[in-house]
């Protein structure tokens, strides 16, 4: 691994060997649900409360994914959206091998993979767990209001993914190998509304996008497809022109993981997908599979993370946010 | 990258609010809860010949039983969405929000999650609502004995 420019890392032997991918109905029902590989029957799934669903979801998806390898795993890098990172730090209590809880908000994803590919490039690691995952319930209650209750929501408002996604990086060659990444800068758009995360996350996006040109010194020609987290139809747009006014210009190889995982036209999610699963389930699935299939080379994922809590949000002060980026490559 | 860049297109991309549509929304659903109200008080007090105030306060439980069950069934925060304060003011709001807040915190138990969590929106109602009567109160004497 080497270090490139200020903000950024090059990997040369972390593949992604293998991934599953499980959701609620509303994601498989989506765009790209076809591409995820599991879905509940409902949000509850049986389960005692929405928290224990994540959870149930993060473990099957583990279960699933190294159903015949458990003993070469050397290490999990998880993270999700409950307080104290529950989900990740219960569902581990079921395995044998070290935990690492990362929390990023929603950019927890794109963190996982790229805290993992530097255990495997440097450290020599063989085979990582790496993946998050969110709930919509759980996540309503903890940051907005009771999942019931009558408000009128804004219409910059997004509707938390409920998902996990979990993937297996190895050292051994296999068809999509991670290539580069970027660390994001936390960055304040001094927005201080919760529902208008969108506007908050699009500057920190920008930021770790431009980052990536310079640190590269690439165009956005460079890839088939440029990927934001969950910036919704209103982040999207202010992400563009920001990148825009800074003399950077996508034609048509840009999308956001919240406008793919819904249609948000014909479901009624209101401005897209959020959610530390979306950019997972979107990536692990959907990419995954045109990357193998070599319709698409060579991805560029720039998830974004709102780094705030109600508690603060109630103090008046602003939202913080950040945006880690990876490359993913199709190989021979 | 430019701050003030950032917060000039951040500034051009507010999102438009059509509040015209919003307050319209709000008064005919408002309205109707007010309407179906009257309904049941002259269900109430002229079909079954109750006394005024046994047939508003049944009024009133009649309209909370139903918002309570709405909640239930998951539709009432459908109906809210496109209402917004024609939802939230009427006594229907109140009960959907003790409701919503019971449900949610179902999984906790019963006194650590229902009864610690039930009022968490509607206290504000209850606190604000008492203080002001206090005030108002206060002051009407106050007017009584100057």
């Amino acid at each position: 691994m080497i270090k490139i420019g200020k903000n950024s890392l090059m990997f040369e032997n972390s593949y992604l060997k293998d991934t599953y991918t499980i959701s609620g109905p509303l994601e498989f029902e989506g765009p790209v649900g076809e591409y995820i590989d599991y879905s509940l029957s409902d949000n509850r799934m049986n389960q005692k409360s929405w928290e224990k669903a994540e959870m149930y979801m993060l473990d099957t998806g583990i279960k699933k994914l190294i159903e015949n390898c458990e003993d070469e795993i050397e290490l999990a890098i998880l993270g999700d959206l409950n307080n104290q990172i529950i989900a990740s730090n219960y569902v581990m209590r079921n395995y044998k091998f070290p935990l690492l809880g990362i929390y990023s908000a929603c950019s927890t994803f794109t963190e996982s993979i790229i805290i993992g590919s530097t255990f495997i490039d440097s450290l020599e690691f063989d085979n990582i767990i790496v993946g998050a995952s969110s709930h919509n319930s759980g996540s309503e209650r903890q940051f907005r209001f009771p999942t019931e209750y009558g408000g009128q929501k804004k219409i910059t408002s997004t509707y938390t993914v409920t998902g996990a996604g979990v993937g297996l990086l190895s050292n051994k060659k296999s068809k999509i190998k991670i290539t580069k990444a970027t660390l994001g800068i936390v960055y304040d758009a001094k927005i201080k509304d919760p529902s208008d995360l969108g506007t908050a996350m699009a500057p920190a996006a920008a930021l770790t996008f431009l980052n990536h040109l310079n640190d590269f010194n690439v165009t956005p020609d460079e890839y088939d497809l440029i990927l934001t987290g969950d910036l919704s139809s209103y982040g999207s747009k202010i992400f563009l022109e920001i990148i825009k006014e800074h003399g950077i210009i996508i034609k048509k190889n840009y999308n956001d993981c919240g406008l793919l995982i819904y249609d948000i036209h014909n479901q009624d999610v209101l401005a897209g997908g959020s959610g530390a699963a979306a950019s997972a389930l979107v990536t692990f699935g959907y990419i995954k599979s045109l990357l193998e299939k070599r319709i698409l080379k060579k991805v560029l994922i720039i998830a974004t993370g709102a780094l705030f809590n109600p508690i603060m949000t109630l103090q008046k002060e602003t939202i913080p946010c950040i945006a880690h980026a990876i490359v993913l490559e199709g190989v021979e | 990258m430019n701050n003030q860049i950032v917060q000039k297109v951040i500034n051009r991309n507010k999102p438009k609010i059509n509040y015209f549509k919003n307050l319209l929304w709000a008064f005919l659903i408002g309205g109707l809860i007010g309407l179906s109200g009257e309904i049941f008080f002259k269900i109430f007090h002229n079909i079954l010949k109750l006394s005024k105030e046994n047939s508003l306060s049944l009024m009133s439980m009649s309209l909370v039983v139903i918002s309570s069950i709405l909640t239930g069934f998951g539709i009432y925060d459908k109906i809210g969405q496109v209402a917004g304060a024609g939802t939230i003011l009427p006594i229907t709001g109140f009960s959907n929000s003790m409701t919503s807040a019971a449900l949610e915190s179902k999984t906790e138990g019963l006194i650590q999650g229902i009864f610690a969590n039930m009022l968490k929106l509607a206290g504000t109602v209850i606190i604000s609502g008492s203080l002001a009567a206090f005030i108002v109160s206060f002051l009407i004497y106050l007017s009584e004995i100057l």
